[in-house]
Parts: structure tokens; C-alpha cells; sequence
């Protein structure tokens, strides 16, 4: 599974940052047929978490027709030096995650 | 896919009559002056996402490339051990594919000779056209030449394949009895269902696709465009369509690597 982050090595403490993720995840919908008319099974991720130094500071819930490879920007605020994780969730529990250490000067 | 297809008579019955009727399209080739990558005809917002190489999602495929590239797979040497770390060495080399293999005189465009270093250098199966990891190591490779003016050889070897090109080219088929020139040289610019037409080059291939919603091959492109007209496609990385590849190659020399696209 690639994942891309965005994010910054350092900021001054209080400063505003934005944060960038994307996950490849096909998002199947579930509501598809495929050449043969059989259904194609739903496959989709429903949870997104971003944690700093433990603390959720961003979360999504996602449903079936957000579209494939799914990119979210958010923003937080640099408060103490540390570790970004960003993890991603699947309908059957699968989990994905990729970190970020961020240096508060 | 039939719906489109049934817009797309309509459109041309009712925008042009063709000149000679079901007679041979005009074989004029493209002026050089008027070349314009695909880009050029997108819509701002898809631009835009194409210009950004964070929230480009062809870079998802572009980092597994890299990953793969770096990764020596069951004990085989990777190709960063020949290649060079960032894959130096092949810096520019998309820009010329593709070309004649001189070994076997058959024509490889860069998924062939990925497979063949697979094949020959690392003794590994080929991957299969339009895998995750054949596009992801064929974007990685494109990417490498991003900027690097399209050039092709179609002289010696290469002639025959370049004529096949340009023949199916210029060639009606399917059930809409519509070649390629028809659209992407006579009609560029104009309406087609919710497209604007472009010259239809394959400079910014391995591309992501919204419709798709993944990253696909320049031949899944024209897989769609006979699709399209209602013709029996061509199979993926099959004799034909790399015949295509070099005729589109050689049409659209000079313009920019911009792999990887995006479109709509
Ligand atoms: C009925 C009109 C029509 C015909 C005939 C047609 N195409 Fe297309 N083609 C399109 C449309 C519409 C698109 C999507 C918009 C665009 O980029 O032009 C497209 C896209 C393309 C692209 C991608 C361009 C880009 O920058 O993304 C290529 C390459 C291409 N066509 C090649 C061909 C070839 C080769 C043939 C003949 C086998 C062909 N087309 C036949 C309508 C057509
Ligand atoms: C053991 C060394 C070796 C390995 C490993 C290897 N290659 Fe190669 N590759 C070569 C050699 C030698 C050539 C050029 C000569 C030839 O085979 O025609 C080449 C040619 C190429 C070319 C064409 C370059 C040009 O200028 O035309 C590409 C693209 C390429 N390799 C990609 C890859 C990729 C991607 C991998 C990994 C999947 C890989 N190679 C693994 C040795 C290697």
C-alpha cells in the first residue's frame, strides 16, 4: 500500500501547519458489476486518524463513493516536538499507517 | 461505452459531413506549428492537478516505482544495482521509445524492456501488462524523462513498424466507421460528449485517469478509443498498438515527457 505525506520537518512552536496524506486504496463502491453482470465486493477504507504525539487531532469517516486513492489536507498546530501518525482503517479492520517527526523550535 | 459511442455519430453527422464520403480520411499529417500535448485541451481543475506533484495520484505509482527499483526482488540484483540509485543511467531514455530491439529486431516500447531486464537480468517472470507494478516501474522510468523532448528512430528496422502505425492511423473501423485522424486531426479542439478532443498524443502516458480512477497505459487509451468507435480493440502491449505507440511517438516529436497525466 503506498501512502505519501506531507508535512514539514520543522515549525515554530504555535504555527499554524498544513498536513497532506494520501493512501492508493481503490475504494470499491460495492455498487459495480463487472463484464460478467456479478457484483463487485464493496472494498473501501472508513476510517482515517491523524495523532500527534498520541492525541487525535484530525479523523475522517469514509463511506462508499469517495473516490479511489483518497487525499485529505488538513491543518494543525505545532505545539511541542514530536511524531505525526496517520493511519488509515479498512471496513474488515486492516489497518495502514505511515509517521512523521516534526522538530518545534 | 455504447451510449458514447452512439453520441459521437450523432455529433459528426450532425457538425460535419465527412469530405468524401466513407470515402479515405485525409492523410495529411499533423502540422508541427499546432502540436499541443493533451494537457493543453484539459480543463483548469485537472490542469491543476496534473501541475501539483503532491496531489497528482500518479505519484503514488511513481514512489512504488521507486520502491521497486531500489528493491533487488528474491535474491536478484535491482535494477538501481545497474541503473544507478536514482536510476541515473536512464535519465532521457524514455524520450526514445518505442524503439528496435536489435537482438531480436522486434519493436519494445519501456513496459518491454522492463520485462526484458526482468527477464534477462534478474531472471524473473514478465509482468503482466497493466499490473500495479509494470505501470508503477514504467511511470518511474517515464518520469525520469519528464521535460525531455519526445524523439523517435523510424528509419531502418523501425519503417515497417512506423507504416503499420500510421496505417491504423488513418484506417476507418468499427461499427461508427471512424479512423483516428478523424478525430484527433481533423476535429481537435471541438466537443465530443463531455471531452474536448485533443491531438492525441502520448506524451503524458502511464496517465491517471479519473474515469479509471487508477493510472493506465497509453494502449488501455487506445483500447478505449476503439471502444469507442465500437472496434474490436487490440490486445494490450500486442504488435499493433506498439506500432501505434511509434507512429504517435514520431507525431508528436518534440513535445515534453509529462508523465505522469492526468485526465479526465
Ligand atoms: C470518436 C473520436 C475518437 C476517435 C476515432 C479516436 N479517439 Fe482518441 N480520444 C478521443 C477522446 C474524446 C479522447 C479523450 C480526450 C482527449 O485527450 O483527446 C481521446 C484520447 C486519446 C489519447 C490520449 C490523449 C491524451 O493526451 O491524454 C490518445 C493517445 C488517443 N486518443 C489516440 C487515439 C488513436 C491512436 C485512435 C485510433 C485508434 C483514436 N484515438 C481514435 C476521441 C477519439
Ligand atoms: C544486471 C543488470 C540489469 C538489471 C538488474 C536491470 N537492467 Fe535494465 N538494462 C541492463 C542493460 C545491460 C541494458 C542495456 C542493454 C540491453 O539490454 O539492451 C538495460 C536497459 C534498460 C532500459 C533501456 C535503456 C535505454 O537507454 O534504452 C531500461 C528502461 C531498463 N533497462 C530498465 C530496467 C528496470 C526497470 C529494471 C528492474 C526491473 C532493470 N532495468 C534491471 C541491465 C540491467
Amino acid at each position: 500500500m503506498t501512502i505519501r505525506i506531507s508535512a514539514p520537518d520543522t515549525a515554530s512552536k504555535g504555527e499554524v501547519i498544513e498536513l497532506k496524506a494520501m493512501i492508493q486504496h481503490k475504494m470499491e463502491t460495492g455498487y459495480r458489476r463487472d463484464s460478467r453482470g456479478d457484483v463487485v465486493a464493496r472494498d473501501v477504507i472508513t476510517r482515517f486518524e491523524c495523532r500527534y504525539n498520541g492525541e487525535l487531532v484530525f479523523a475522517s469517516d469514509f463511506h462508499p463513493g469517495i473516490a479511489a486513492n483518497p487525499f485529505l489536507s488538513f491543518h494543525t498546530r505545532a505545539t511541542e516536538s514530536g511524531t505525526l501518525d496517520f493511519t488509515w482503517t479498512d471496513q474488515d479492520g486492516q489497518s495502514w499507517s505511515e509517521t512523521h517527526e516534526l522538530t518545534v523550535e | 461505452m455504447i451510449r458514447a459511442g452512439l453520441i459521437a455519430c450523432l455529433v459528426f453527422a450532425a457538425c460535419s459531413a465527412p469530405p468524401e464520403e466513407a470515402g479515405t480520411p485525409v492523410r495529411d499529417p499533423l502540422p508541427d506549428d499546432i502540436k499541443r500535448s493533451g494537457t493543453a485541451f484539459l480543463q483548469p481543475d485537472t490542469r491543476a492537478l496534473q501541475a501539483d506533484d503532491f496531489a497528482n495520484p500518479g505519484f503514488l505509482w511513481i514512489d512504488r516505482g521507486e520502491k521497486l527499483f531500489r528493491a533487488g526482488v528474491d535474491g536478484s540484483k535491482a535494477c538501481a544495482a545497474c541503473h544507478g540509485e536514482d536510476g541515473a543511467d536512464l535519465v532521457g531514455a524514455a524520450a526514445h521509445y518505442p524503439q528496435v530491439d536489435a537482438a531480436s529486431g522486434e519493436l519494445v516500447n519501456i513496459e518491454g524492456r522492463i520485462n526484458q531486464c526482468r527477464e534477462q537480468h534478474q531472471s524473473l517472470p514478465p509482468l503482466d501488462y497493466e499490473s500495479d507494478d509494470l505501470l508503477a516501474l514504467t511511470a518511474y522510468v517515464s518520469h525520469l524523462s519528464r521535460g525531455e523532448p519526445v524523439s523517435v528512430d523510424v528509419s531502418g528496422p523501425a519503417a515497417r513498424y512506423y507504416e503499420m502505425g500510421r496505417d491504423y492511423f488513418f484506417t476507418r473501423r468499427g461499427q461508427l466507421n471512424l479512423a483516428c485522424s478523424q478525430c484527433h486531426n481533423e476535429h481537435w479542439g471541438e466537443k465530443l460528449r463531455g471531452d474536448t478532443i485533443s491531438q492525441g498524443h502520448g506524451n503524458a502516458f502511464p496517465a491517471y485517469r479519473l474515469e479509471w480512477q487508477t493510472l493506465g497505459s497509453l494502449h488501455r487509451r487506445l483500447n478505449d478509443c476503439d471502444e469507442g468507435v465500437r472496434a474490436e480493440p487490440m490486445p494490450l502491449g500486442s504488435d499493433t498498438y506498439k506500432a501505434v505507440e511509434l507512429y504517435l511517438a514520431k507525431r508528436a516529436e518534440g513535445l515534453p515527457i509529462e508523465t505522469p497525466g492526468v485526465r479526465r
